[in-house]
């Protein structure tokens, strides 16, 4: 016995020493889901080039902004920006770091990707169950000569809470006043469509989609693209019917004013611009003004820095949108100054 | 005289016994399906790579799940050593001291309750009084939720052999006038040797594959980590995270981990049956 | 035990030299001197206080696993005490669940979990009954061990590797094949119709209930085993002697001696499906709604704890563990029920006092 427990011992000192030696400080950051994979990327590139790594946990938004307010991260991730007066409140700047977009996607015998058109309140009210079937007077009246089916609408969701779930509902709120009253926009909400399925995670989503003849649903732009799910053209707010990909979304953004709300937070679904694709959403960073530790947050934003520069070819390839020149070069000016070094 | 009924009654005897053959035939199936599944996916992902290189960030090719196996095995790790001990010193009570308390009974009943305790909740709690506190996930959280599940396992297996250690044995001891704790740490514990070693390495097995308290308490890490203090890569909350992505690398290598992970706690498995037997006859 | 108990000859030797005490004990007993009875009355003393250290030091280490239990049930009671606030015991029955207006129920929830582990059961209790009846009563000796191995090893692998399984394999062949042929079956007659309504898409309360039937039926075949092989040999002698069947020797002789033990395996099983996560999370659908369709997606408390933790804030976080609460409360009540059930059986038939 006694030979047992000194054996233990040893084991747990040297496990202790191991753990403390390995110790090297990280730049954390603690946040939304959706831009996980290109920060991810970001880091992993950092890394490689300047040997400094950044660990960002996916834990959700409202998780970020527990962390950032808690203070146990240097920055946290949101999908969802906050208000300019909590910022105020908290000391804290925001700005965005990634755009992306989030694409209706269905399963309709006899039509291939883009060959459905509907409108922002039309596609309200199918997720609303009130359009329930494909062959709608209103849904045929956007797709003249096409024969629709006599079949029953599925629509498909997001199970676990996400930020792909907040941009798209966040669209659907802006495009129909029945929807902002009756449900809303968040990560996660209440379905209100009789025949809604949830699917977990953007696999979820698109194997149901997949299986389920006369299903809808919604998905990130890159899971659309990869797996080659047919999907609804949307008509903008121009009018104008549009196909998903970097150039719509870029466009989208290109007709946003960010320091037209305090803390860059402004939403970038339905905006104006000829080609913007309607569902298009930015996530923000959250950081405090007057940081404890002064020398990681510089650190932090000598990575977002580093990343804008250098990362744009890895989030085109990973089908987000990276920031324009004139954005970054802006958010440098005017949010990162007010960072106390 | 009755050759109806014997025929029927011999007719229903069949049907019982084929039908317990059909079950036992469905058990074994679904056991080779699960398996077979997993070899066929698991072994295109295996490869070298896989135990060097740490997992790959999204759209970066290979990549391998370095950094959650080593954190899986320091979790796994920390987690034997602290249920270990506690589970055997709690185990010599309930079989040492366990027949005349009431405490002992009690603990003894709660202890078969956490063995099938939902391990999601064990989560929740260490989330609750660690995590929450100290804002922040961590390694040792999980540490912690894998040990609660772990010393119930230890408790139990180490009770149930030192009952099965004769009880002369027990007795010559006490007449050469050893104290208690010396006949149950060194004579005792000792003839149960294999049996308490089949219960760590149950404990072993059954806290390699569990996911869900790990999701409150660990999460998870893009890189390779060896601090326990922050949130660490482990096996299988990253087969969690990866197998539901839409990047095939990440499918993959959620494959490669799940057959790793099987493999693990089968052998762990066998190997515990094998050397209980070989050592404990009966 | 012959192997231990030669081992341990050579073992206790060994502690017998380790033990100073011990030697001069016996020292003392040769000589007989005063100073020596000093000495033994000090080792006595010594070793009277060791042992006192080592029982305080043992119950301690044992208090830990009623410790965390109560700690568990104390916590999560506080965390999710602004639920309980807001809604009251209602909670529990509550049919709603909407995140933004912070409106919450568990009935959703416990619904899910009920069903899905209620199938798990039904399913799951027929074949580990045949299975048991097959190891204990059919089954070549040299066969058992394996076989009984083999249906023990479903339960070694690990959740989330059912949960893969589940959902990559299983769902899409069940959405082919196995739905549609319940629909056309089962599905046609008039009482059960509404239960096999609805989309076919693989995933579902139903799929869920059959991931984990497999998942416990090695559960409730260990314990059917144990408690089979409890019967007095001499009743299952008798009745072959009289000509029985090996069905009737089950059926008549070894399910009513052993029945409470096998209620308590199978409700065994029900606490264990009752608080499965990960293999659930996968296959149920994850939708926040009560539907009569067995196809339809649902969700248990478990997996809308692994789905919406991550995102949760504030106040909808307190439901979740409002909802771990109720969780871990329902199973608790499950496993004490069988846990009696299998002592009182066992207890019964002498095997513990």
């Amino acid at each position: 016995m006694n030979s047992i427990i000194r054996k233990f011992t040893v084991a747990a000192a040297s496990a202790l020493a191991m753990v403390s030696a390995a110790h090297a400080a990280d730049i954390t950051g603690a946040g939304a889901t959706f831009p996980y994979p290109i920060y991810a990327k970001w880091a992993e590139a950092y890394k490689k080039s300047t040997n400094i790594g950044l660990n960002y946990q996916s834990i959700g938004s409202s998780g970020g902004i527990r962390q950032i307010r808690a203070k146990t991260v240097t920055f946290g991730g949101t999908d969802a920006p906050v208000s300019g007066a909590e910022l105020d409140k908290d000391g804290m700047v925001q700005f965005p770091a990634i755009l992306g977009g989030v694409v209706p996607v269905f399963n309709l015998d006899g039509f291939k990707p883009g060959e459905l058109k509907v409108t922002g309140e039309v596609l309200a009210d199918i997720f609303m169950g009130t359009i329930s079937k494909w062959n709608d007077a209103r849904i045929a009246a956007l797709n003249p000569g096409k024969k629709l089916p006599d079949q029953s609408i599925t629509v498909v969701h997001r199970a676990d809470g996400s930020g792909t779930t907040f941009i798209f509902t966040d669209y659907l709120s802006e495009v129909s006043s029945a929807w902002k009253t009756k449900v809303g926009k968040g990560a996660a909400v209440k379905w209100p469509a009789a025949t809604s399925v949830g699917g977990k995670g953007n696999e979820g989503v698109a194997g149901n989609v997949g299986r389920v003849k006369g299903a809808i649903g919604y998905v990130e732009y890159a899971y659309a693209k990869k797996n080659n799910i047919p999907h609804l053209q949307l008509r903008n707010l121009d009018g104008k019917y549009v196909d998903p990909d970097d150039k719509t979304f870029a466009a989208a953004a290109a007709g946003a004013d960010w320091f037209s709300v305090p803390g860059m937070g402004i939403s970038l679904v339905n905006l104006k611009g000829a080609d913007s694709w309607p569902i298009t959403g930015a996530s923000f960073i959250l950081m405090y003004k007057n940081p404890t530790d002064k020398a990681m947050s510089q650190e932090a934003l000598k990575f977002f820095d580093w990343s804008f520069k250098n990362g744009k070819q890895m989030a085109l390839e990973l089908d987000y949108v990276p920031l324009p020149d004139v954005l970054t070069k802006a958010i440098a000016e005017k949010v990162w100054t007010q960072i106390a070094k | 005289m009755n050759q109806n009924l014997y025929r029927k009654r011999i007719m229903i005897n069949r049907i019982g016994i084929s039908l317990s053959m059909l079950a036992m035939t469905l058990g074994l199936f679904v056991l080779l399906w699960i398996l077979s599944v997993l070899f066929i996916n698991g072994f295109k992902a295996l490869d070298l790579n896989m135990f060097f290189q740490s997992t790959p960030a999204p759209g970066t090719e290979g990549g391998g799940l370095a950094n959650a196996i080593v954190g899986s095995l320091m979790l796994v790790g920390f987690a034997t050593l602290v249920s270990t001990p506690v589970g055997i010193l709690a185990g010599i009570y309930l079989a040492e001291y366990g027949d005349t308390s009431k405490t002992a009974e009690v603990t003894r009943f709660m202890t078969d309750i956490m063995l099938s305790a939902p391990s999601i909740v064990l989560g929740l709690f260490v989330y609750a009084i660690l995590v929450a506190q100290v804002k922040h996930f961590s390694g040792w959280a999980g540490t912690i939720a894998l040990s609660l599940i772990a010393i119930p396992v230890v408790l139990r297996t180490t009770e149930n052999m030192l009952r099965l250690v004769p009880g002369s044995l027990r007795e010559a001891a006490f007449a050469l006038g050893a104290p208690r704790w010396k006949v149950a740490t060194m004579v005792t514990l000792r003839a149960a040797k294999a049996g308490v070693v089949t219960g760590v390495l149950l404990a072993l097995a059954r806290i390699s594959g569990e996911t869900a308290p790990l999701l409150f308490t660990a999460l998870n890490n893009q890189f390779f980590s060896l601090d326990m203090n922050g949130p660490m890569s482990n096996l299988p909350v990253v087969i969690f995270q990866f197998a539901l992505s839409p990047y095939d690398n990440w499918v993959r290598l959620a494959w490669g981990g799940a057959l790793l992970i099987t493999l693990t706690v089968l052998v762990l498995n066998i190997l515990a049956r094998v050397y209980f037997r070989d050592k404990t006859p009966g | 035990m012959n192997t231990s108990t030669a081992g341990s000859g050579t073992l206790d030797q060994q502690s017998l030299d380790d033990t100073k005490e011990l030697g001069a004990f016996m020292e003392t007993s040769s000589a007989g001197s005063g100073m020596l009875d000093q000495r033994r009355l000090q080792t006595v003393k010594r070793q009277r206080f060791q042992d006192f250290i080592f029982h305080k030091i043992t119950l301690s280490f044992s208090l830990i696993v009623l410790v965390s239990l109560i700690g568990i049930i104390v916590s999560l009671a506080i965390a999710a005490w602004p639920t309980f606030k807001k809604f009251g015991i209602e909670f529990i029955w509550r049919v709603e669940w909407d995140i933004i207006n912070e409106e919450f129920g568990a009935a959703i929830a416990i619904f899910g979990t009920l069903a899905s582990a209620t199938i798990a059961i039904l399913i799951a209790m027929p074949l580990s009954f045949g299975i048991a009846l097959f190891l204990t009563e059919t089954c070549p000796t040299w066969l058992r061990r394996p076989l009984g191995t083999a249906i023990e090893l479903l339960a070694a692998v690990p959740s989330i590797i059912y949960g893969m399984f589940g959902l990559f394999i299983f769902a899409p062949l069940f959405a082919e094949y196995g739905q549609p042929a319940l629909q056309s079956t089962l599905g046609q007659m008039p009482l059960l119709a509404p239960l096999f309504g609805g989309a076919t898409n693989g995933i579902g309360i139903l799929a869920a209930g059959l991931i984990l039937a497999f998942m416990i039926l090695p559960f409730i075949a260990a314990v059917m085993r144990d408690v089979f092989e409890i019967v007095p040999p001499i009743l299952r002698e008798s009745a072959y002697g009289v000509g029985c069947t090996t069905w009737e020797v089950v059926r008549y002789i070894v399910l009513p001696y052993t029945q409470q033990g096998v209620i308590g395996g199978v409700m065994l099983g029900l606490g264990r499906a009752l608080g499965e996560t990960m293999a659930v999370t996968f296959v149920i659908g994850n939708s926040q709604r009560i539907s009569a369709s067995l196809f339809s997606p649902g969700s248990s408390i478990a997996s809308t704890l692994a789905n919406e933790f991550g995102e949760a804030a504030d106040f909808h976080l307190s439901t979740l563990f409002a909802l771990g609460l109720l969780l871990f409360v329902i199973t608790f009540i499950v496993l004490a029920l069988a846990k009696i059930l299998i002592i009182r059986t066992e207890r019964a038939k002498g095997l513990k006092t």
